[in-house]
């Protein structure tokens, strides 16, 4: 008989970010017990709220499978002593033992019945060390020094094979088939069964599926033109037991402020969806999501409009505050502001950023770009560095160019974001990042592993998307033996991986060079077309086989003398480098391969004249040569490997 | 206004609501600190084996948020409940939500949500784990699961939780503005407090006198340092590192505080505050 297995995890408010990576462990860890166990089964869902991890099972046996096991004794020629010893070794006595026919002999043998457990019994032993093992970025202990830890504490912890309570204790927390519902909503104690968990759970105030909350959001606010952010509503699913969203607005006048402080406020400070109207512009409402089933009365909604306003008015009252100082006169302070311990102020870093750009626009926009850092704007909504900087430039009269630099800066924050609009931005986010990176790599603070506490490797991924992107000039300026390799491994990265061309073609073409990425990309499209055509792949193993050559006779001079060439396949070779010389690599390739073909079909590189065989190895050469300054072909994966 | 509590009575339910919970009430520690949680009464209590249930209004001084009682929500100095339960009880955030209602809050009618908000605090060598309370959006509540305090992990787990009242009455009295909270009948927190708002964002960004600032500190540091070498004075000497704290943040709003100094100088505090921690372990036999 097949059995259902249901656990839920209860605990106090878990962080919304934490709870779908902890589910995956939870379900592997528990398949993963379940096979090693052989308890038959499989985890056929998990969900969660911020109160509880839950997970279900099908198909468990009722108890392992009993185990029958042949075990050899001493040879049967040693006699009656060694026998009972090994009776008594195996809990029976000798009269119970069988013999077994070796190829050594005969030997004295026992057959070790194990009885397979009862799966409740596995289950309540493995069960509280599996929860504990739960992956967490951080976890707390609640009862005390050295007690057990977990994200936040434990409080109930219902667990049921069919009808029966698997028993075992957490933290004094014991086991049962009582739940709890929702703080408000919902009963604090609730009998369950696998059947009515979903039921009962609804009835008290919680929706247990995640999907399921997510859709009575969504059809919530389907007639507002909500701004769409996935990553708010997922933040919202996991916030909630039961979401209901609710439309809340805000006085006009409010508009006149910038429209990213207005979204920034609401978004990261409220966790609202901001509104559109029909043509797309900031309409003066506000989506929250309830964690409860109704504002019958109208109070979290007026609540909530009270305490937006007060933000706004605090956003109003720094942006006039701030106004009464302008950015430049702000220079001097940023000596108050650390950028990194080791390596000084915000001054000292901007006095570099200067230093790096070279038109007088791009210098301007340097030497305030770090300015609202002393902001109360900034101080208070930290995301906006960079965006109010552009703003107030923008106001305090800085032409154009320099006020969308400082906006757009520190784009792109992600491979998502879409790097500055502007070359003047491009410029000065380059310079910015470029030295944020030499100066962490000079103090030696490089990333390794999973870790990277200055987000080097997002600064580095932004500055290949720029140059490429942008069609920037860049030639990496003072980068150390380790940055290079640290900048390399991103180039390589990004064309492989975002760009997705073949890694065997980026690691050909970068072997040619890599740091004037607008070259490489070009020398990859060139490749990646190239390849498609049947002479390349042959082409590519025939330079795999004369790189081969050349490196077993340890040869490297590509001075070659044509009248030394023999008549023939040699000949033949040679005047088809010679009458192609300066076309594009994609013309070459098919005259190319026949000759290179029969050249070595026919042709004896290793001659016995050692002037011949010098020669022969410089023609090579010299073709090799002239051919890598598109890629290295044979770093090409092909199937004529040798 | 009948129905709806003043700020006074606020405070008094909370206190009798505490009060009926086991918790001893205190009056407010009388050296300035910046929050709650820097009274001895947090501070120290949550050290050593010792179960402890304590609730107290200690005003707190904020050199920096000092707004010359012109911002309507922010306050040089507020006013905080602070309650330590040690250890937590298993129901800890029912007592605490208990605790709303008896100031008049019907949870079902409103939206009340626990939103991850840890805590640290680098001077005191102190951490924990917890939520912001948000009450129809408005934080109302820091709750925090103490982990560590004067650098010791503890022996027992504290739930620490601070209500700002400013902002909770405010709420319940529905104005736009703390200095039009009703401080009692007729009375409102614009008399009692603003001029004190002004005065003191003035001294505290205008006119405090950097050179001397800079003397109390290392004489404050150095009186600290002295008691500890002394038996029966830690007290004493944590209203030194009090003193220090509270200079410091002085010195910051006057903005005299350099990138390498402050590093430094909450080196200093943190020193001390671990000093007076280790004492205070070491007299309930808690250290060897």
């Amino acid at each position: 008989m097949s059995l259902p297995f249901l656990l839920e995890i209860g605990t106090e408010e878990i962080p919304d970010w934490m709870i779908i990576p902890a589910l995956n462990n939870l379900q592997d860890m528990f398949q993963a017990m379940l096979d090693q166990h052989v308890l038959g089964g499989r985890v056929t869902g998990t969900d969660a709220t911020p109160r509880r991890l839950v997970l279900g099972a099908e198909g468990l046996l009722e108890r392992q499978a009993d185990v029958e096991e042949l075990v050899l004794g001493p040879p049967k020629s040693v006699g009656a002593g060694a026998a009972a010893g090994f009776a008594k070794k195996m809990g029976t006595t000798p009269d119970q033992l069988g013999t077994q026919s070796t190829a050594k002999g005969e030997y004295f043998a026992f057959t070790k019945r194990t009885q397979g457990q009862a799966t409740g019994a596995v289950l309540a032993r493995e069960l509280p060390n599996l929860i504990l093992k739960i992956q967490w970025p951080k976890t707390m202990v609640w009862n005390g020094k050295g007690t057990e830890r977990f994200i936040r504490p434990i409080r109930w912890l219902v667990a049921l094979l069919r009808d029966q309570v698997v028993p075992f204790e957490i933290g004094g927390v014991k086991s049962g088939n009582t739940t709890r519902g929702h703080r408000v909503l919902g009963k604090p104690s609730i009998p369950v069964t696998i059947q009515n968990f979903d039921e009962q759970l609804r009835t008290n105030g919680v929706i247990l599926s995640a999907a399921e909350r997510r859709g009575r959001i969504e059809s919530g606010i389907s007639a507002w033109r909500a701004k769409p952010d996935p990553d708010l509503m997922h933040t919202l699913v996991y916030i909630t037991e039961f979401p209901t969203p609710i439309l809340g607005s805000f006085d006009r006048s409010y508009l006149d402020l910038p429209h990213e402080v207005l979204i920034t406020v609401m978004r990261h400070h409220q966790k609202y969806f901001s509104v559109e109207d029909a043509d797309g512009k900031l309409a003066p409402h506000f989506i929250a999501v309830m964690n409860t089933n109704a504002d019958a009365e109208g109070l979290v909604r007026h609540g909530n409009e009270r305490v937006l306003r007060a933000r706004f008015n605090d956003a109003r009252f720094f942006w006039d505050v701030d106004q009464k100082k302008r950015l430049e006169d702000r220079l001097e302070d940023l000596k108050n502001v650390t950028f990194q311990a080791k390596l000084g102020s915000y001054y000292d870093k901007t006095l570099r950023i200067e230093k790096l750009v070279v038109d007088a626009n791009a210098k301007r926009a340097a030497v305030l770009c770090k300015c609202d850092l002393t902001t109360d704007m900034v101080k208070e909504f930290t995301d906006l560095q960079g965006i109010v900087g552009g703003l107030y430039a923008r106001a305090q009269g800085e032409p154009e160019e320099v006020s969308r630099a400082i906006y757009d800066h520190y784009k792109p924050l992600s491979m998502e974001d879409e790097i500055p609009t502007t070359t003047g931005g491009r410029i000065l986010s380059l310079a910015d990042k470029w030295d944020t990176l030499v100066e962490c790599f000079k103090v030696g603070m490089i990333p390794s592993g999973s870790r990277d506490p200055f987000a080097l490797r997002r600064a580095a991924q932004g500055i290949v998307r720029i140059v490429v992107e942008g069609k920037m000039k860049f030639d990496f300026p003072g980068m150390s033996p380790e940055l290079s390799e640290f900048m390399r491994d991103r180039v390589e990265y990004y064309f492989r991986d975002v760009r997705g061309f073949a890694y065997d073609e980026v690691r050909a073409c970068m072997a040619t060079g890599w740091t004037d990425l607008i070259d490489l990309e070009g020398r990859l499209k060139r490749v990646q077309v190239v390849r498609t055509t049947p002479d390349f792949e042959p082409i590519a193993a025939s330079f795999k086989r004369i790189k081969n050559i050349l490196k077993q006779a340890q040869f490297s001079d590509s001075t070659f003398y044509a009248n030394l060439l023999e008549p023939g396949p040699e000949l033949d070779l040679y005047e088809e480098m010679r009458g192609t010389q300066g076309q594009p690599l994609e013309s070459r390739i098919g005259p190319l391969r026949p000759k290179v073909d029969l050249f070595f079909d026919k042709v004896l590189v290793n001659a016995p004249d050692a002037n011949i065989r010098r020669n022969r190895l410089a023609l090579l050469q010299s073709l090799l040569t002239e051919f890598s300054d598109v890629a290295d072909f044979s770093e090409i994966v092909t199937e004529r490997q040798s | 206004m009948s129905g709806v509590l003043t700020f006074q009575e606020t405070v008094l339910r909370l206190k009798q609501y505490w009060s009926e919970r086991g918790c001893i009430i205190q009056e407010p520690y009388d050296v300035e600190v910046g929050a709650g949680t820097m009274a001895p009464e947090t501070f120290l209590r949550v050290l050593g084996p010792d179960p402890y249930r304590v609730a107290y209004v200690q005003p707190s001084r904020r050199p920096a948020d000092g707004r010359y009682g012109d911002n309507p929500n922010r306050l040089y100095k507020h006013q905080q409940l602070q309650v330590i339960l040690k250890p937590a009880p298993a129901d800890v955030i029912d007592l605490y939500l208990g605790s709303l209602k008896a100031i008049g809050i019907d949870l079902g009618m409103h939206d009340v949500k626990f939103e991850e908000d840890n805590w640290e605090a680098p001077t005191l060598g102190a951490w924990g784990i917890g939520w912001q309370v948000m009450l129809d959006g408005l934080e109302i509540s820091q709750f925090t699961y103490f982990q560590q305090c004067g650098g010791f992990e503890l022996d027992l787990v504290p739930a620490e939780l601070t209500y700002g009242l400013e902002r909770i009455v405010a709420f319940l009295q529905n104005v736009d503005s703390v200095y039009d909270i009703e401080w009692t009948r007729g009375v409102e927190y614009r008399s009692v407090r603003h001029r004190e708002e002004y005065e003191f964002s003035k001294y505290n960004f205008e006119l405090a006198d950097i050179g001397m600032l800079w003397q109390l500190f290392d004489l404050h540091e150095k009186e600290c340092q002295r008691l500890l070498k002394m038996p029966d004075a830690l007290l004493p000497a944590y209203d030194q590192v009090l003193k220090c704290s509270h200079v410091f943040n002085l010195l910051d709003s006057r903005g005299a505080i350099s990138v390498t100094e402050r590093v430094r100088v909450i080196g200093r505090v943190r020193k001390l505050a671990v000093g007076v921690a280790t004492a205070w372990m070491e007299l309930q036999g808690a250290v060897a």
